[in-house]
Protein backbone atom coordinates (compact mmCIF):
# COMPACT_ATOMS: atom_id res chain seq x y z
CA UNK A 1 0.00 0.00 0.00
CA UNK A 2 1.37 3.41 -0.98
CA UNK A 3 0.80 5.93 1.77
CA UNK A 4 0.46 9.59 0.87
CA UNK A 5 3.56 11.64 1.59
CA UNK A 6 1.72 14.15 3.74
CA UNK A 7 0.25 11.47 5.95
CA UNK A 8 3.64 9.82 6.40
CA UNK A 9 5.19 13.16 7.28
CA UNK A 10 2.39 14.06 9.71
CA UNK A 11 2.57 10.73 11.49
CA UNK A 12 6.36 10.80 11.78
CA UNK A 13 6.54 12.95 14.90
CA UNK A 14 4.07 11.01 17.08
CA UNK A 15 5.52 7.70 15.87
CA UNK A 16 9.09 8.63 16.69
CA UNK A 17 8.09 10.05 20.06
CA UNK A 18 6.00 6.96 20.86
CA UNK A 19 8.88 4.65 20.00
CA UNK A 20 11.26 6.70 22.11
CA UNK A 21 8.73 6.60 24.95
CA UNK A 22 9.29 2.83 24.97
CA UNK A 23 12.98 3.38 25.61
CA UNK A 24 16.08 5.15 24.29
CA UNK A 25 16.99 4.30 20.74
CA UNK A 26 18.93 5.35 17.65
CA UNK A 27 18.06 6.03 14.04
CA UNK A 28 18.42 2.62 12.45
CA UNK A 29 16.60 0.87 15.30
CA UNK A 30 13.75 3.39 15.13
CA UNK A 31 13.29 2.70 11.40
CA UNK A 32 13.25 -1.02 12.06
CA UNK A 33 10.70 -0.59 14.84
CA UNK A 34 8.43 1.48 12.58
CA UNK A 35 8.51 -1.21 9.89
CA UNK A 36 7.78 -3.85 12.52
CA UNK A 37 4.89 -1.96 14.12
CA UNK A 38 3.24 -1.13 10.82
CA UNK A 39 3.70 -4.61 9.44
CA UNK A 40 5.85 -3.11 6.71
CA UNK A 41 3.09 -0.79 5.49
CA UNK A 42 4.79 2.38 6.66
CA UNK A 43 7.93 2.68 4.56
CA UNK A 44 10.09 5.67 5.25
CA UNK A 45 12.97 6.82 3.18
CA UNK A 46 15.57 6.04 5.81
CA UNK A 47 17.43 9.32 5.58
CA UNK A 48 14.30 11.37 6.22
CA UNK A 49 14.11 10.17 9.80
CA UNK A 50 17.17 12.18 10.76
CA UNK A 51 15.87 15.66 9.96
CA UNK A 52 12.76 14.72 11.96
CA UNK A 53 14.89 13.65 14.92
CA UNK A 54 17.00 16.80 14.69
CA UNK A 55 13.92 18.99 14.58
CA UNK A 56 12.52 17.25 17.65
CA UNK A 57 15.86 17.72 19.35
CA UNK A 58 15.79 21.44 18.61
CA UNK A 59 12.28 21.74 19.95
CA UNK A 60 13.45 20.04 23.12
CA UNK A 61 11.16 17.02 22.70
CA UNK A 62 14.09 14.62 22.55
CA UNK A 63 17.65 14.78 23.84
CA UNK A 64 20.58 13.22 22.02
CA UNK A 65 23.85 11.82 23.21
CA UNK A 66 26.76 10.24 21.38
CA UNK A 67 27.98 7.01 22.93
CA UNK A 68 29.75 3.88 21.82
CA UNK A 69 27.65 1.15 20.22
CA UNK A 70 28.21 -2.58 20.46
CA UNK A 71 30.12 -2.42 17.15
CA UNK A 72 32.58 0.07 18.61
CA UNK A 73 31.44 2.94 16.38
CA UNK A 74 30.06 6.11 17.87
CA UNK A 75 26.32 6.25 17.69
CA UNK A 76 23.84 9.01 18.44
CA UNK A 77 21.19 7.83 20.93
CA UNK A 78 17.95 9.69 21.41
CA UNK A 79 15.90 9.95 24.60
CA UNK A 80 12.46 11.46 25.01
CA UNK A 81 12.28 14.44 27.39
CA UNK A 82 9.47 15.58 29.69
CA UNK A 83 8.38 18.13 27.12
CA UNK A 84 8.47 15.35 24.55
CA UNK A 85 6.11 13.21 26.62
CA UNK A 86 3.73 16.14 27.04
CA UNK A 87 3.87 16.78 23.31
CA UNK A 88 3.23 13.11 22.60
CA UNK A 89 0.17 13.18 24.86
CA UNK A 90 -1.17 16.23 23.04
CA UNK A 91 -0.53 14.64 19.63
CA UNK A 92 -2.23 11.49 20.79
CA UNK A 93 -5.40 13.41 21.64
CA UNK A 94 -5.39 15.10 18.24
CA UNK A 95 -4.90 11.85 16.38
CA UNK A 96 -7.65 10.21 18.42
CA UNK A 97 -10.05 12.97 17.38
CA UNK A 98 -9.15 12.44 13.72
CA UNK A 99 -9.36 8.68 14.13
CA UNK A 100 -12.74 8.63 15.89
CA UNK A 101 -14.24 11.13 13.43
CA UNK A 102 -13.16 9.10 10.42
CA UNK A 103 -14.22 5.87 12.12
CA UNK A 104 -17.70 7.28 12.80
CA UNK A 105 -18.04 8.39 9.17
CA UNK A 106 -17.02 5.04 7.78
CA UNK A 107 -19.18 3.04 10.22
CA UNK A 108 -22.16 5.06 9.01
CA UNK A 109 -21.13 4.43 5.40
CA UNK A 110 -21.01 0.70 6.10
CA UNK A 111 -24.42 0.52 7.76
CA UNK A 112 -26.08 2.81 5.24
CA UNK B 1 28.68 -7.56 13.23
CA UNK B 2 30.41 -7.49 9.90
CA UNK B 3 33.75 -5.81 9.72
CA UNK B 4 34.71 -3.84 6.65
CA UNK B 5 37.95 -5.36 5.53
CA UNK B 6 37.22 -5.26 1.85
CA UNK B 7 38.91 -2.30 0.23
CA UNK B 8 36.38 -1.43 -2.49
CA UNK B 9 33.52 -1.11 0.01
CA UNK B 10 35.50 1.22 2.24
CA UNK B 11 36.31 3.22 -0.83
CA UNK B 12 32.67 3.36 -1.83
CA UNK B 13 31.69 4.51 1.63
CA UNK B 14 34.43 7.13 1.60
CA UNK B 15 33.09 8.40 -1.71
CA UNK B 16 29.56 8.52 -0.39
CA UNK B 17 30.76 10.33 2.72
CA UNK B 18 32.69 12.86 0.65
CA UNK B 19 29.57 13.43 -1.41
CA UNK B 20 27.53 14.10 1.73
CA UNK B 21 30.18 16.37 3.19
CA UNK B 22 29.92 18.74 0.27
CA UNK B 23 26.36 19.57 1.24
CA UNK B 24 26.10 22.77 3.15
CA UNK B 25 23.16 21.79 5.30
CA UNK B 26 24.87 18.63 6.51
CA UNK B 27 27.52 18.99 9.17
CA UNK B 28 30.19 16.53 10.25
CA UNK B 29 28.20 14.80 13.01
CA UNK B 30 25.16 14.42 10.73
CA UNK B 31 27.28 12.70 8.14
CA UNK B 32 28.66 10.42 10.82
CA UNK B 33 25.17 9.58 12.00
CA UNK B 34 23.98 8.79 8.48
CA UNK B 35 27.09 6.74 7.83
CA UNK B 36 26.39 4.76 10.99
CA UNK B 37 22.90 4.12 9.68
CA UNK B 38 24.29 3.00 6.32
CA UNK B 39 26.68 0.59 8.00
CA UNK B 40 23.95 -0.86 10.24
CA UNK B 41 21.71 -1.34 7.23
CA UNK B 42 24.58 -2.87 5.26
CA UNK B 43 25.37 -5.30 8.06
CA UNK B 44 21.74 -6.39 8.34
CA UNK B 45 21.48 -6.90 4.57
CA UNK B 46 24.65 -8.96 4.27
CA UNK B 47 23.54 -11.11 7.21
CA UNK B 48 20.36 -11.88 5.30
CA UNK B 49 22.47 -13.22 2.44
CA UNK B 50 23.18 -10.35 0.06
CA UNK B 51 26.65 -9.80 -1.35
CA UNK B 52 28.62 -6.75 -0.31
CA UNK B 53 27.91 -4.74 -3.45
CA UNK B 54 24.20 -5.50 -3.46
CA UNK B 55 23.88 -4.67 0.20
CA UNK B 56 25.70 -1.37 -0.29
CA UNK B 57 23.52 -0.39 -3.23
CA UNK B 58 20.30 -1.14 -1.38
CA UNK B 59 21.48 0.57 1.80
CA UNK B 60 22.36 3.72 -0.14
CA UNK B 61 19.07 3.61 -1.99
CA UNK B 62 17.11 3.32 1.25
CA UNK B 63 18.77 6.44 2.65
CA UNK B 64 17.04 8.21 -0.20
CA UNK B 65 17.77 11.10 -2.50
CA UNK B 66 20.49 13.26 -1.06
CA UNK B 67 18.98 16.39 -2.55
CA UNK B 68 15.70 15.83 -0.76
CA UNK B 69 17.61 14.89 2.36
CA UNK B 70 19.74 17.99 2.47
CA UNK B 71 16.65 20.07 1.79
CA UNK B 72 15.02 18.55 4.86
CA UNK B 73 18.18 19.12 6.88
CA UNK B 74 18.21 22.73 5.74
CA UNK B 75 14.61 23.11 6.94
CA UNK B 76 15.45 21.57 10.30
CA UNK B 77 18.56 23.73 10.69
CA UNK B 78 17.74 26.92 8.84
CA UNK B 79 20.73 28.75 10.30
CA UNK B 80 22.99 26.51 8.27
CA UNK B 81 22.03 28.28 5.10
CA UNK B 82 23.71 31.32 6.59
CA UNK B 83 27.26 30.24 6.24
CA UNK B 84 28.94 30.62 9.57
CA UNK B 85 32.55 31.55 9.85
CA UNK B 86 33.72 29.22 12.57
CA UNK B 87 37.36 29.69 13.35
CA UNK B 88 37.55 26.32 15.03
CA UNK B 89 37.57 23.87 12.13
CA UNK B 90 35.36 20.87 11.58
CA UNK B 91 36.80 18.07 13.62
CA UNK B 92 37.63 15.96 10.62
CA UNK B 93 38.79 18.68 8.28
CA UNK B 94 41.90 19.83 9.97
CA UNK B 95 43.63 18.81 13.16
CA UNK B 96 42.42 21.06 15.95
CA UNK B 97 46.03 21.62 17.03
CA UNK B 98 46.85 23.41 13.80
CA UNK B 99 43.91 25.77 14.27
CA UNK B 100 44.89 26.45 17.86
CA UNK B 101 48.47 27.12 16.80
CA UNK B 102 47.25 29.55 14.17
CA UNK B 103 45.03 31.37 16.66
CA UNK B 104 48.01 31.67 18.96
CA UNK B 105 50.32 32.93 16.22
CA UNK B 106 47.75 35.46 15.02
CA UNK B 107 47.02 36.78 18.49
CA UNK B 108 50.70 37.14 19.32
CA UNK B 109 51.36 38.91 16.01
CA UNK B 110 48.45 41.28 16.64
CA UNK B 111 49.84 41.92 20.11
CA UNK B 112 53.29 42.44 18.63
CA UNK B 113 51.83 45.00 16.23
CA UNK B 114 50.24 46.85 19.15
CA UNK B 115 53.54 46.76 21.05
CA UNK B 116 55.41 47.94 17.95
CA UNK B 117 53.10 50.92 17.76
CA UNK B 118 53.68 51.83 21.41
CA UNK B 119 57.42 51.03 21.59
CA UNK B 120 58.69 54.27 19.95
CA UNK B 121 56.80 56.22 22.61
CA UNK B 122 59.39 54.95 25.09
CA UNK B 123 62.02 56.84 23.11
CA UNK B 124 60.10 60.06 23.20
CA UNK B 125 58.32 59.94 19.85
CA UNK B 126 54.90 61.50 20.17
CA UNK B 127 51.96 59.87 18.48
CA UNK B 128 50.21 63.17 17.93
CA UNK B 129 52.98 64.27 15.60
CA UNK B 130 54.31 67.61 16.74
CA UNK B 131 57.27 68.80 14.73
CA UNK B 132 58.43 65.33 13.73
CA UNK B 133 55.70 63.12 12.20
CA UNK B 134 57.68 59.99 12.96
CA UNK B 135 54.53 57.90 13.31
CA UNK B 136 53.04 59.01 10.02
CA UNK B 137 56.24 58.15 8.14
CA UNK B 138 56.57 54.74 9.75
CA UNK B 139 52.92 53.71 10.11
CA UNK B 140 53.14 50.84 7.64
CA UNK B 141 56.39 49.56 9.14
CA UNK B 142 54.72 48.73 12.44
CA UNK B 143 52.28 46.30 10.88
CA UNK B 144 53.18 45.13 7.37
CA UNK B 145 56.36 43.22 8.34
CA UNK B 146 54.33 41.32 10.94
CA UNK B 147 51.67 40.59 8.35
CA UNK B 148 54.41 39.25 6.06
CA UNK B 149 55.65 37.10 8.93
CA UNK B 150 52.15 35.69 9.33
CA UNK B 151 52.01 34.69 5.68
CA UNK B 152 55.53 33.27 5.75
CA UNK B 153 54.50 31.16 8.72
CA UNK B 154 51.17 30.19 7.22
CA UNK B 155 52.66 29.16 3.87
CA UNK B 156 55.54 27.37 5.54
CA UNK B 157 58.15 29.43 3.71
CA UNK B 158 61.79 28.87 4.54
CA UNK B 159 64.15 31.22 6.36
CA UNK B 160 65.98 32.27 3.19
CA UNK B 161 62.88 33.68 1.52
CA UNK B 162 62.04 35.32 4.83
CA UNK B 163 65.40 37.09 4.79
CA UNK B 164 64.87 38.19 1.19
CA UNK B 165 61.52 39.61 2.19
CA UNK B 166 63.09 41.50 5.08
CA UNK B 167 65.03 43.54 2.51
CA UNK B 168 62.20 45.74 1.20
CA UNK B 169 60.99 46.43 4.73
CA UNK B 170 64.49 47.33 5.88
CA UNK B 171 64.89 49.57 2.85
CA UNK B 172 61.52 51.16 3.64
CA UNK B 173 62.62 51.84 7.21
CA UNK B 174 65.86 53.41 5.99
CA UNK B 175 64.27 55.68 3.39
CA UNK B 176 61.50 56.74 5.74
CA UNK B 177 63.94 57.91 8.36
CA UNK B 178 67.29 59.00 6.90
CA UNK B 179 66.17 61.93 4.81
CA UNK B 180 66.50 65.39 6.40
CA UNK B 181 62.91 66.44 5.62
CA UNK B 182 62.02 70.07 6.18
CA UNK B 183 59.33 70.67 8.73
CA UNK B 184 55.86 70.06 7.24
CA UNK B 185 57.40 69.34 3.85
CA UNK B 186 55.32 67.98 1.00
CA UNK B 187 57.84 65.29 0.15
CA UNK B 188 57.57 63.92 3.67
CA UNK B 189 53.80 63.62 3.43
CA UNK B 190 54.17 62.00 0.01
CA UNK B 191 56.69 59.49 1.35
CA UNK B 192 54.39 58.63 4.25
CA UNK B 193 51.47 58.10 1.86
CA UNK B 194 53.39 56.06 -0.69
CA UNK B 195 55.45 53.78 1.54
CA UNK B 196 52.49 51.49 2.39
CA UNK B 197 51.66 51.10 -1.32
CA UNK B 198 55.26 50.16 -2.09
CA UNK B 199 55.48 47.71 0.80
CA UNK B 200 52.13 46.11 0.02
CA UNK B 201 53.92 44.42 -2.88
CA UNK B 202 56.31 42.81 -0.39
CA UNK B 203 53.31 41.55 1.58
CA UNK B 204 52.04 40.18 -1.72
CA UNK B 205 55.26 38.25 -2.21
CA UNK B 206 54.82 36.72 1.23
CA UNK B 207 51.18 35.97 0.45
CA UNK B 208 51.75 34.09 -2.79
CA UNK B 209 55.09 32.63 -1.73
CA UNK B 210 56.90 31.49 -4.83
CA UNK B 211 53.89 31.63 -7.10
CA UNK B 212 54.18 35.30 -8.03
CA UNK B 213 54.59 34.53 -11.69
CA UNK B 214 51.80 32.01 -11.77
CA UNK B 215 48.84 34.26 -12.56
CA UNK B 216 46.47 32.67 -10.08
CA UNK B 217 48.68 33.72 -7.20
CA UNK B 218 48.55 37.43 -7.87
CA UNK B 219 44.82 37.40 -8.52
CA UNK B 220 44.37 35.68 -5.17
CA UNK B 221 46.35 38.45 -3.55
CA UNK B 222 44.09 41.00 -5.25
CA UNK B 223 41.05 39.19 -3.89
CA UNK B 224 42.64 39.03 -0.47
CA UNK B 225 43.40 42.76 -0.51
CA UNK B 226 39.81 43.66 -1.40
CA UNK B 227 38.33 41.46 1.29
CA UNK B 228 40.83 42.79 3.83
CA UNK B 229 39.74 46.35 3.13
CA UNK B 230 36.13 45.37 3.75
CA UNK B 231 36.90 43.42 6.91
CA UNK B 232 39.11 46.21 8.15
CA UNK B 233 36.32 48.73 7.64
CA UNK B 234 33.93 46.50 9.59
CA UNK B 235 36.41 45.99 12.42
CA UNK B 236 37.09 49.72 12.48
CA UNK B 237 33.36 50.36 12.78
CA UNK B 238 33.15 48.06 15.78
CA UNK B 239 36.28 49.66 17.22
CA UNK B 240 34.67 53.07 16.88
CA UNK B 241 31.64 51.89 18.83
CA UNK B 242 33.90 50.40 21.52
CA UNK B 243 35.86 53.66 21.78
CA UNK B 244 32.71 55.71 21.97
CA UNK B 245 31.36 53.64 24.84
CA UNK B 246 34.70 53.78 26.63
CA UNK B 247 34.69 57.57 26.59
CA UNK B 248 31.03 57.87 27.45
CA UNK B 249 31.17 55.50 30.42
CA UNK B 250 34.33 56.93 31.97
CA UNK B 251 33.05 60.44 31.40
CA UNK B 252 29.91 59.45 33.28
CA UNK B 253 31.98 58.82 36.42
CA UNK B 254 33.96 61.99 35.88
CA UNK B 255 37.16 60.47 34.48
CA UNK B 256 38.52 61.82 31.23
CA UNK B 257 39.36 58.80 29.06
CA UNK B 258 40.44 60.63 25.91
CA UNK B 259 44.08 59.71 26.47
CA UNK B 260 43.14 56.03 26.73
CA UNK B 261 41.32 56.15 23.41
CA UNK B 262 43.80 58.35 21.56
CA UNK B 263 47.06 56.85 22.80
CA UNK B 264 46.08 53.23 23.26
CA UNK B 265 42.76 51.97 21.95
CA UNK B 266 42.83 53.55 18.50
CA UNK B 267 46.50 53.14 17.49
CA UNK B 268 46.92 49.66 18.96
CA UNK B 269 43.56 48.55 17.64
CA UNK B 270 44.26 49.93 14.19
CA UNK B 271 47.54 48.02 14.03
CA UNK B 272 46.25 44.76 15.47
CA UNK B 273 43.14 44.84 13.29
CA UNK B 274 45.26 44.48 10.14
CA UNK B 275 46.57 41.14 11.38
CA UNK B 276 43.22 39.97 12.74
CA UNK B 277 41.42 41.07 9.57
CA UNK B 278 43.91 39.17 7.41
CA UNK B 279 43.42 36.10 9.50
CA UNK B 280 39.65 36.31 9.14
CA UNK B 281 39.94 36.74 5.38
CA UNK B 282 42.24 33.72 5.18
CA UNK B 283 39.92 31.65 7.35
CA UNK B 284 36.76 32.55 5.51
CA UNK B 285 37.88 32.48 1.91
CA UNK B 286 36.15 29.22 1.21
CA UNK B 287 33.25 29.79 3.58
CA UNK B 288 31.65 33.09 2.70
CA UNK B 289 30.98 34.80 -0.58
CA UNK B 290 33.58 37.41 -1.48
CA UNK B 291 32.17 40.84 -0.81
CA UNK B 292 34.38 42.98 -3.07
CA UNK B 293 32.93 41.61 -6.35
CA UNK B 294 29.41 42.07 -4.99
CA UNK B 295 30.12 45.73 -4.22
CA UNK B 296 31.67 46.00 -7.68
CA UNK B 297 28.50 44.75 -9.31
CA UNK B 298 26.49 47.20 -7.26
CA UNK B 299 28.60 50.26 -7.97
CA UNK B 300 29.71 49.74 -11.56
CA UNK B 301 26.34 50.84 -12.98
CA UNK B 302 26.10 53.73 -10.51
CA UNK B 303 29.55 55.06 -11.35
CA UNK B 304 28.86 54.64 -15.05
CA UNK B 305 25.70 56.69 -14.71
CA UNK B 306 27.55 59.32 -12.69
CA UNK B 307 30.29 59.67 -15.29
CA UNK B 308 27.87 59.82 -18.21
CA UNK B 309 25.63 62.36 -16.52
CA UNK B 310 28.69 64.41 -15.59
CA UNK B 311 29.93 64.40 -19.20
CA UNK B 312 26.49 65.27 -20.52
CA UNK B 313 26.16 68.12 -18.03
CA UNK B 314 29.56 69.47 -18.99
CA UNK B 315 28.74 69.29 -22.69
CA UNK B 316 25.32 70.87 -22.18
CA UNK B 317 26.32 73.74 -19.93
CA UNK B 318 29.79 74.26 -21.38
CA UNK B 319 31.20 74.78 -17.89
CA UNK B 320 34.94 74.19 -17.78
CA UNK B 321 36.62 72.28 -14.97
CA UNK B 322 37.62 74.78 -12.33
CA UNK B 323 41.25 73.83 -11.85
CA UNK B 324 42.15 74.09 -8.20
CA UNK B 325 44.77 72.34 -6.12
CA UNK B 326 42.75 69.28 -5.24
CA UNK B 327 41.20 68.70 -8.67
CA UNK B 328 44.04 66.54 -9.95
CA UNK B 329 44.03 64.40 -6.81
CA UNK B 330 40.26 64.10 -7.04
CA UNK B 331 40.46 62.76 -10.58
CA UNK B 332 43.30 60.44 -9.54
CA UNK B 333 40.99 58.96 -6.94
CA UNK B 334 38.23 58.61 -9.51
CA UNK B 335 40.57 56.59 -11.72
CA UNK B 336 41.62 54.49 -8.72
CA UNK B 337 37.96 53.66 -8.11
CA UNK B 338 37.40 52.76 -11.76
CA UNK B 339 40.53 50.58 -11.88
CA UNK B 340 39.33 48.94 -8.66
CA UNK B 341 35.93 48.25 -10.20
CA UNK B 342 37.56 46.70 -13.27
CA UNK B 343 39.99 44.68 -11.19
CA UNK B 344 37.37 43.26 -8.82
CA UNK B 345 34.94 42.53 -11.60
CA UNK B 346 37.75 40.57 -13.26
CA UNK B 347 38.62 38.81 -10.01
CA UNK B 348 35.20 37.21 -9.77
CA UNK B 349 34.63 36.52 -13.45
CA UNK B 350 35.07 33.23 -15.17
CA UNK B 351 37.53 34.19 -17.91
CA UNK B 352 36.07 31.60 -20.27
CA UNK B 353 32.53 32.98 -20.22
CA UNK B 354 31.44 34.89 -23.35
CA UNK B 355 30.90 38.66 -23.16
CA UNK B 356 27.69 39.67 -21.43
CA UNK B 357 25.79 42.83 -20.56
CA UNK B 358 27.96 43.56 -17.53
CA UNK B 359 31.10 43.52 -19.67
CA UNK B 360 29.54 46.10 -21.92
CA UNK B 361 28.75 48.20 -18.89
CA UNK B 362 32.35 47.91 -17.69
CA UNK B 363 33.58 48.99 -21.08
CA UNK B 364 31.28 52.00 -20.94
CA UNK B 365 32.54 52.81 -17.44
CA UNK B 366 36.17 52.65 -18.54
CA UNK B 367 35.57 54.67 -21.68
CA UNK B 368 33.64 57.41 -19.88
CA UNK B 369 36.28 57.54 -17.14
CA UNK B 370 38.91 58.00 -19.85
CA UNK B 371 36.99 60.86 -21.40
CA UNK B 372 36.36 62.57 -18.06
CA UNK B 373 39.99 62.23 -17.08
CA UNK B 374 41.11 63.41 -20.50
CA UNK B 375 39.03 66.57 -20.11
CA UNK B 376 40.43 67.13 -16.62
CA UNK B 377 44.02 66.56 -17.76
CA UNK B 378 43.60 68.94 -20.67
CA UNK B 379 42.33 71.60 -18.29
CA UNK B 380 45.24 71.02 -15.94
CA UNK B 381 47.84 70.86 -18.70
CA UNK B 382 46.68 74.23 -19.98
CA UNK B 383 47.61 75.79 -16.67
CA UNK B 384 50.51 73.60 -15.56
CA UNK B 385 53.09 76.27 -16.43
CA UNK B 386 51.27 78.63 -14.09
CA UNK B 387 51.51 76.13 -11.25
CA UNK B 388 55.11 75.06 -11.63
CA UNK B 389 56.26 71.58 -10.72
CA UNK B 390 55.77 70.99 -7.02
CA UNK B 391 56.31 67.47 -5.63
CA UNK B 392 52.58 67.04 -5.00
CA UNK B 393 51.69 67.96 -8.55
CA UNK B 394 54.34 65.72 -10.10
CA UNK B 395 53.22 62.80 -7.93
CA UNK B 396 49.57 63.35 -8.79
CA UNK B 397 50.35 63.76 -12.47
CA UNK B 398 52.48 60.62 -12.51
CA UNK B 399 49.74 58.61 -10.86
CA UNK B 400 47.19 59.96 -13.26
CA UNK B 401 49.32 58.90 -16.22
CA UNK B 402 49.91 55.42 -14.79
CA UNK B 403 46.19 54.87 -14.26
CA UNK B 404 45.37 56.40 -17.63
CA UNK B 405 47.71 54.01 -19.42
CA UNK B 406 46.15 51.10 -17.57
CA UNK B 407 42.61 52.17 -18.43
CA UNK B 408 43.40 52.99 -22.04
CA UNK B 409 44.80 49.55 -22.64
CA UNK B 410 41.96 48.02 -20.63
CA UNK B 411 39.44 49.78 -22.86
CA UNK B 412 41.24 48.46 -25.93
CA UNK B 413 41.22 44.90 -24.53
CA UNK B 414 37.57 45.22 -23.55
CA UNK B 415 36.66 46.40 -27.01
CA UNK B 416 38.47 43.43 -28.57
CA UNK B 417 36.81 41.08 -26.12
CA UNK B 418 33.34 42.45 -26.78
CA UNK B 419 33.82 42.04 -30.51
CA UNK B 420 34.99 38.45 -29.95
CA UNK B 421 38.47 39.30 -31.19
CA UNK B 422 40.23 38.63 -27.89
CA UNK B 423 39.75 36.75 -24.66
CA UNK B 424 38.88 38.03 -21.23
CA UNK B 425 41.94 36.22 -19.92
CA UNK B 426 44.10 38.74 -21.79
CA UNK B 427 42.39 41.54 -19.88
CA UNK B 428 42.87 39.76 -16.59
CA UNK B 429 46.53 39.13 -17.41
CA UNK B 430 47.01 42.79 -18.24
CA UNK B 431 45.47 43.93 -14.96
CA UNK B 432 47.59 41.71 -12.78
CA UNK B 433 50.74 42.28 -14.81
CA UNK B 434 50.22 45.98 -14.14
CA UNK B 435 50.04 45.61 -10.35
CA UNK B 436 53.79 46.00 -9.65
CA UNK B 437 53.76 49.28 -11.57
CA UNK B 438 51.76 50.96 -8.79
CA UNK B 439 54.20 49.81 -6.15
CA UNK B 440 57.22 50.69 -8.28
CA UNK B 441 55.90 54.23 -8.73
CA UNK B 442 55.18 54.48 -5.00
CA UNK B 443 58.74 53.33 -4.25
CA UNK B 444 60.00 55.97 -6.67
CA UNK B 445 58.07 58.66 -4.82
CA UNK B 446 59.46 57.49 -1.49
CA UNK B 447 63.07 57.14 -2.63
CA UNK B 448 63.64 59.74 -5.35
CA UNK B 449 61.23 62.58 -4.66
CA UNK B 450 62.72 63.92 -1.40
CA UNK B 451 66.27 64.45 -2.78
CA UNK B 452 64.87 65.55 -6.16
CA UNK B 453 62.81 68.32 -4.61
CA UNK B 454 65.27 69.31 -1.90
CA UNK B 455 63.26 67.71 0.97
CA UNK B 456 60.72 70.49 0.92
Amino acid sequence: MDMSKDLVAASATPLVLAILAEGDSYGYAIIKRVAELSGGHLQWTDGMLYPVLHRLERQGHVAAKWSASESGRRRKYYRITREGRAHLAAQRKQWQVVDSTLRGMWMKACTA
Amino acid sequence: MTTFDDGPLEEQIAQWRAYLRRRQALHGPDVEELEGHLLDQYAALTESGLTGDEAFLIAVKRIGSLDALSREFALAHSERLWKQLVIAPDAADEPANAARAETLVVLSLALAAAVAVKAPALFGFRLGGGADPFYARNASLFVLPLLAVYFLWKRGSDVVSGLWLALPFAAGAVFANVYPFRARGDTEVLAALHLPIALWLAVGFAYVRSRWLADGGRMNFVRFSGELVIYYALIALGGGVLTGFTMMMFNAIGIKAEWLAQDWLIPCGAAGAVIIGSWLVEAKQSVIENMAPVLTRLFTPLFTVLLLVFLATMAWTGRPINVKREVLIGFDLLLVVVVGLVLYAASARDPRAPPNFFDGLQMLLVASALVVDGVALAAIAARISEFGFTPNRVAALGENLILLVNLAWTAWLYARFLRHRGSFAALERWQIAYLPVYSAWAALVVILFPPLFGYR
